[in-house]
């Protein structure tokens, strides 16, 4: 996360500081944009999913708008939608789940309605090269193999509940991970047979892991929302931001990156 | 000793770096040994080698038949497997143990089960008249007490060799009367070897058969009380014993010191003696006696010390010397440091004994 | 004086996100919350793992600090060192290193599966473990400042009536040590049951299994900070009751 970089005098400090995320203040450089022009530093705020595709967004955005800056913090979607509602100060959050979304709306910091703007998959993955040959979710208990979930809490697991739900398989996990990404650690370390992951994540570990999928998956699709934060002091850039990342360029990134188109 | 040879026969080496203990010790079965000598001059390290507390450098340690260490034939006895007890100089009492659970830990180390040790432990305890302070704890227990509950689990295990490190330092004055005296009574009932350490004379002379005195780590003088208060060969046995001590060379009744100064003495001798006088011998007169053939000379007030009932005046001149005067003669003479005073002592007073 | 203005400070700074938690507590909604099964569920795992953990660090670190502490050896300023890494070591990191040798591919787990069928991870073995490790340090730090100032002439009167290194050890060393392990232990149970990090790591989270309360509380947070305020009252109150009664009675102070 070098360079990601968050404006001080954040409110929700101690939530931070709870849930272990990085982040530093430097606001020295913030100067409010002339309005309607697309300049000055913007403050976007990303689902740990988005990682890598928003990290190529911004480099992209900054060189088609010379003089813009944006500086991005990835983290759990419900952490920084509480961010957010704890008086964060930020210019856009794109968010992994709805639901992280629609507690940011229902607080009244949206500046108009979220967009969706990408969908992500539930796969299964297993270790590379598949050893237990793996073809839908009904082999998973067939098999008696250990199988790490999402919690409940965080999107990847309500998805899986619902994939499951919809496939009627009845499926007892070993654990039920804190994230998406300690679920496919697991299976990178070999000691789960297979975890319920976003076909994005899937994509980023080829190396290691096989991405399955499967038909209930469609039941499992998960949407990214994005909206402009109602206290933003730089709001043409941040609109113009929201376009980019809707735009064919934004889009590109994002399905090489394993999203589909919303 | 008796005819059955000694108890505890030993050479005792240890090089520490600097420090070297060199004593040859042996005691018999009932014998009590004190071991004396000035700070620093290896007596506890002797006490520790005998415990295996410390290993031999060299030497041998053989106690009732057993060689317990010997480093030429790479002997080696840990301290738990060796047949002794010890009394240390600040007790050590088990805090956390009752007086009757303090004493009873040695016998349940060494086999017996937990009623047995404490019958032996209450036994024990009865003997030293505690049987009403058997539950208390050490911290409960009076500084005469700790030791005589200290003395009680050092002979609970009926050893072979007892040891004992200045057992009375840690007690007042009064105490120390009254416990030395018990001390005394059941040393003469132990019927292994003791080896008392201390520093202090009066201990020595009233609980031990012998004494070997160690200057530097090595033996300056062994025997009985009678012969070494007799014939000093140290300055510090001298101090030890309370005589002025010189050493020099006799041809008949005189003797010319080593720095020159002549004395003469009842005796008669010829070469290397040891020459000594009590304080008590010396008397002080403000100008020069005549008189009856004695040794005179001119000295120098350098302190004055109540001792006992008495004032002892230490002089310089041709020799040092400690003089015993009354008060109501110090107070005569107007003796005070600094004054210039003439010695006398007479021949007869003087006990010459050969050096070799 | 010139402390007093410091040390209240320094008070307020470790008091004042207590009162936060407080001021933020959803006092009317306590009392069923509080007697959720899950809530129960969670509490009553993290106290029995947080308490065989510490039973497992008495075990294996108490001989440790002896070690430490009365041993000459080449290289116990490395061990001693060695000890202490749990402390620095992020807890995260710390699971995620006690599954590459205890997991189902790690360098004793596979053996261990192999040879007697059992894998760790995902058990509630796996988080009395992950406790263990992060604890550990704590205890060994505490009693071997004890027996470092424990007299040892102590226990060279009791090789003089005949006992033994471990006999030596068992009734006479660690009697005269017991108020630094008590509070070693203390210290040891109250940073056991707060582990989260290498627990959820080495663990994972499965209620009634593997769900300690500070998963709990962190899962909590993804959706509810009410729930997890609740549930961190909850912890904070058992380990200071329990925290301060050890103290008066195990160390006598």
């Amino acid at each position: 996360m070098s360079g990601v970089r968050l404006r001080t005098a954040l409110a929700a400090v101690t939530a931070l500081a709870v849930l272990g995320l990085s982040g530093c203040g430097d606001d020295s450089t913030g100067r409010p944009a002339a309005a309607g022009r697309i300049d000055g530093q913007l403050t976007v705020l990303a689902a740990a999913s988005l990682t890598e595709s928003f990290t190529r967004i911004g480099q992209d955005f900054e060189t088609a708008h010379p003089g813009v800056r944006v500086i991005l913090t990835f983290a759990g979607s419900s952490a920084l939608a509480n961010q957010i509602n704890e008086g964060a100060p930020a210019d856009v959050f794109a968010s992994a789940a709805p639901a992280n979304m629609a507690a940011v709306i229902e607080a009244g910091n949206g500046d108009g309605d979220p967009v969706t703007f990408a969908r992500n998959q539930l796969v299964i993955a297993v270790p590379e090269g598949n050893p237990d040959a793996v073809t839908g979710l009904h082999d998973l208990t067939r098999l008696g193999a250990k199988v790490a979930l999402c919690a409940e809490q965080v999107p990847c697991g309500a998805v899986a509940c619902r994939a499951l739900d919809a496939a009627g398989v009845a499926l007892t996990p070993v654990t039920l991970e804190r994230d998406v990404k300690a679920a496919l650690a697991k299976v990178r370390l070999g000691e789960v047979d297979a975890a319920l992951v976003y076909r994005t994540d899937v994509r980023a570990a080829a190396e290691d892991v096989d991405g399955i999928e499967f038909p209930e998956s469609a039941e499992a699709i998960n949407e990214y929302p994005i909206v402009v934060l109602k206290d933003t002091a730089n709001r043409p850039t941040a609109r113009a931001f929201v376009e980019y990342v809707r735009s064919d360029a934004g889009r590109g990134v994002l399905t090489a990156a394993g999203f589909q188109a919303p | 000793m008796t005819a059955a040879g000694p108890l505890l026969d030993a050479h005792l080496v240890v090089d520490r770096g600097g420090f070297l203990l060199d004593l040859p010790l042996t005691i018999g079965p009932g014998e009590v040994v004190a071991l004396l000598g000035p700070n620093g001059a290896g007596k506890t390290t002797a006490l520790r080698a005998l415990a295996g507390l410390l290993p031999l450098s060299a030497g041998h340690l053989t106690l009732a038949g057993r060689e317990l260490d010997h480093p030429g034939r790479r002997t080696w006895t840990p301290t738990e497997h060796r047949p002794i007890g010890v009394v240390f100089q600040e007790y050590l009492l088990f805090p956390h143990l009752s007086a009757l659970d303090n004493v009873a830990f040695g016998p349940r180390r060494r086999g017996l089960d937990r009623q047995q040790a404490r019958q032996r432990a209450a036994d024990w305890l009865g003997r030293m008249g505690l049987t009403e302070h058997a539950r208390r704890k050490p911290r409960q227990l009076s500084g005469g007490q700790a030791q005589r509950v200290a003395l009680a689990r050092a002979l609970a295990v009926e050893p072979a060799l007892l040891l004992l490190d200045e057992p009375l330092a840690a007690l007042d004055a009064r105490t120390r009367l009254d416990t030395r005296a018990q001390l005394h009574q059941h040393l003469t009932a132990h019927p292994g070897a003791t080896l008392l350490v201390t520093h202090d004379p009066l201990d020595a002379l009233v609980l031990a058969d012998r004494l070997v005195i160690i200057e530097d780590g090595l033996v300056v003088q062994a025997g009985t009380a009678a012969t070494i208060t007799a014939q000093p060969r140290t300055d510090y046995v001298a101090r030890l014993v309370g005589l002025n001590l010189y050493r020099g060379r006799a041809s008949g009744q005189r003797i010319r010191l080593t720095d020159g100064f002549g004395l003469t003495t009842g005796d008669r001798h010829d070469g290397e003696v040891f020459v000594a006088f009590p304080p008590s011998a010396v008397a002080l007169h403000p100008g020069q006696p005549d008189g009856s053939p004695r040794n005179t000379w001119p000295a120098t007030i350098t302190g004055v010390q109540r001792h006992g009932d008495n004032l002892r005046i230490q002089l310089t001149g041709p020799i040092e010397v400690a003089a015993d005067v009354t008060p109501a003669a110090a107070a005569q003479l107007r003796l005070a440091p600094g004054q210039p005073v003439w010695a006398a002592v007479k021949a007869a007073e003087t006990r010459a004994y050969p050096a070799a | 004086m010139a402390l007093l203005l410091p040390a209240a400070l320094g008070l307020l700074f470790l008091v004042l996100p207590l009162v936060g938690l407080l001021a933020r507590a959803p006092w009317s909604t306590l009392p069923q919350r509080l007697t959720e099964p899950a809530v129960l569920t969670a509490l009553r795992l993290s106290m029995q793992t947080a308490t065989l953990a510490t039973l497992l660090c008495l075990a294996l670190g108490v001989p440790l600090a002896w070690l430490l502490a009365r041993v000459r050896f080449p290289g116990r300023r490395v061990v001693r060192a060695l000890v202490t890494v749990p402390l620095v070591l992020p807890p995260v990191v710390g699971g995620v290193a006690l599954l590459l040798v205890f997991g189902r591919r790690g360098l004793v787990g596979s053996w261990l599966d192999a040879t007697f069928g059992i894998t760790l991870p995902f058990t509630t073995t796996a988080v009395v473990l992950a406790e263990a490790f992060v604890a550990m340090p704590f205890l060994i730090i505490a009693v071997e400042g004890a027996l470092r100032g424990a007299d040892t002439r102590y226990e060279e009167a009791a090789a003089t009536l005949g006992a033994g290194r471990w006999t030596t050890f068992t009734h006479v060393t660690l009697p005269l040590v017991a108020p630094g392990v008590a509070a070693g232990a203390v210290l040891c149970w109250a940073r056991a049951l707060g582990e989260f990090g290498a627990t959820i790591t080495f663990a994972g989270n499965y209620p009634g299994r593997t769900q300690t309360m500070p998963v709990a509380v962190y899962l909590a947070l993804e959706t509810d900070l009410e729930a997890a305020i609740v549930l961190s009252l909850i912890l904070l109150t058992v380990s200071v009751v329990i925290l301060a009664s050890l103290r008066d009675r195990w160390t006598g102070r």
